[in-house]
């Protein structure tokens, strides 16, 4: 199947995904379902990672200051360039991007398979039967969910970077506290809060269209439950690195 | 009643539904019998609104399906009602869940209204003290119970049922042949069962459709299946290979 046939079902896809659903009460609880399922069940694995990649990030930009690159004299450095660093790159790469990579294994591969199971299991022609518009039903609350879960994630993990950051100046001593904040607030503009939300609900409506595209089509059994999960992790790295150059070039 | 007139599916080159033309009577349990891979299931799922025919009409009371409105259509597909193979309960909703589902989704009922008429369609399918259970925690046979308990959960004209024997025991296979009789009757509905159990024809079958590679080779009632087998060397061959 070409990329303009994949595009062309992916979009009437969506024109199924945005009908009134049936009825709203449980529309509603399964959207409140699927919130937490996304949300509560990520926090833990959002704040490990973004914790440990806020004091890596500190480590690894101090060490790079601190040694001789030939250019000028490490002394010439000034440590607060390490927050400012650390505070610009967690709100404009870090937070959203690596979040929603690690989401789209988590999340878009969770919805995948069991959007798929739902349809080798005959569980989707079942709402077919009833009358029920298939797509909507089982698609909208995991959209919706995603793109009001992922960006409070994506804000919770900026948070976490820095704080990580800070984290790692206190414990290791490469700076003073207010040397690091210093830096921060010297590189902050409040178009990169702008650049952070836009890629949040940007990232997170692929994470779960694609997802919920991807294990909808299934066909065959187990193994193809398992593959339609790894195909739609694939193609949301790959879509959310291309947005990703997209929105920073046209909004910085 | 439902009526299939020049009916033709295709898989890309495959011609899986050869010009069919058939008639399901209405209040008596209509068997489509015929060998695995003979079209049956593609007939069901083409009756049902699951696989678009490429040709021909799916009449029910004489409204083409595929001619209606989507509204219509959506309205329609509320009066049918379908047991599948694999029965396709919901697997993260327990079995009184499963069976509220249709009523929730479809009804303006009251919990306690949605709850009595639950327990009545579970008491109707003999299983009791399975509310709770989910689908992974029940048997195959109960499985299917619970299928037929969702499928005549709200008042359907048609009820639908593929393969419904296939991986039970012989004496589940009849109590479930027995229970799809009885509300047949019970609720006056025209039952449609695909199967390739010839035991299932001889207990319950009224009207039966013979379908063999993908065409209609015989109609008729079960009365006239001796009859036919003598100048129908296909069916014949079917009725004594499954005996």
């Amino acid at each position: 199947m070409n990329v303009f046939t994949e595009v062309g079902r992916y979009i009437l896809f969506m024109r199924y995904v945005f009908k009134r659903p049936e009825r709203g009460r449980v529309f509603w609880s399964m959207l409140v379902r699927e919130m937490n399922l996304m949300g509560v069940d990520s926090l833990v694995v959002v704040i490990l990672i973004a914790t440990i990649t806020g004091a890596v990030t500190t480590v690894q930009t101090a060490s790079q200051l601190a040694s001789d690159s030939g250019i000028l004299p490490p002394s010439l450095f000034p440590m607060a360039i390490v927050g400012s660093v650390v505070g610009s790159s967690s709100v404009l790469e870090l937070a959203p991007t690596i979040t929603c990579l690690v989401l789209a294994g988590k999340i878009g591969a969770n919805i995948a398979s069991e959007i798929g199971n739902m349809r080798v299991s005959e569980q989707i022609d079942a709402y077919e039967v009833m009358g029920i518009n298939s797509i909507g039903f089982v698609s909208l609350p995991k959209i919706l969910g995603g793109i009001i879960v992922i960006p409070c994630l994506i804000i919770i993990s900026n948070f976490l970077l820095i704080f990580g950051g800070l984290l790692a100046a206190k414990l290791t001593g490469i700076m003073t506290l207010d040397e690091y904040v210093t830096g921060l607030r010297s590189s902050f503009l409040p178009l990169y809060a702008k650049v952070l939300m836009v890629k949040g609900v940007v990232f997170s409506f692929i994470i779960s269209s694609l997802a919920c595209f991807q294990g909808y089509y299934t066909q065959g059994g187990a193994l193809e439950v398992g593959e339609a999960g790894t195909s739609a992790v694939t193609k949301i790295c790959v879509l959310i690195l291309l947005f990703d150059l997209i929105i920073a070039k046209l909004l910085l | 009643m439902i009526q299939l007139v020049e009916l033709n599916k295709y898989f890309e080159e495959k011609h899986v539904l050869k010009n069919i033309n058939a008639s399901f009577l209405p209040g008596v349990a209509n068997l489509v019998i015929g060998a695995s891979g003979g079209g049956k299931s593609v007939m069901v799922k083409t009756m049902v609104g699951l696989e678009k025919p490429s040709s021909g009409q799916v009449l029910f009371e004489g409204q083409d399906y595929y001619n209606l409105e989507y509204e219509q259509q959506q309205k329609l597909r509320r009066e049918i009602g379908m047991l599948f193979q694999g029965t396709a309960l919901f697997d993260s909703l327990t079995v009184e869940q499963n069976v509220e589902f249709p009523l929730l989704m479809f009804s303006n009922m009251s919990k306690e209204e949605r709850q009595e008429r639950v327990n009545l369609c579970l008491s109707r399918v003999n299983l009791v003290n399975a509310n709770k259970k989910t689908p992974a925690e029940i048997s195959g046979g109960m499985k299917k119970r619970v299928g037929i308990a969702r499928a005549i959960a709200l008042n359907i004209k048609y009820l639908f049922c593929d393969e419904p024997n296939s991986g039970l025991d012989p004496l589940t296979s009849r109590v479930i042949d027995d229970l799809l009789h009885d509300i047949t009757k019970e609720f006056g509905i025209t039952t449609i069962i695909n199967s390739h159990d010839m035991k299932t024809v001889k207990d319950i079958g009224e009207h039966i459709v013979f379908v063999h590679q993908g065409q209609k080779w015989w109609e008729g009632s079960k009365e006239d299946l001796s009859e036919a087998q003598k100048s129908n060397p296909e069916l014949d061959a079917f009725v004594k290979a499954s005996f």
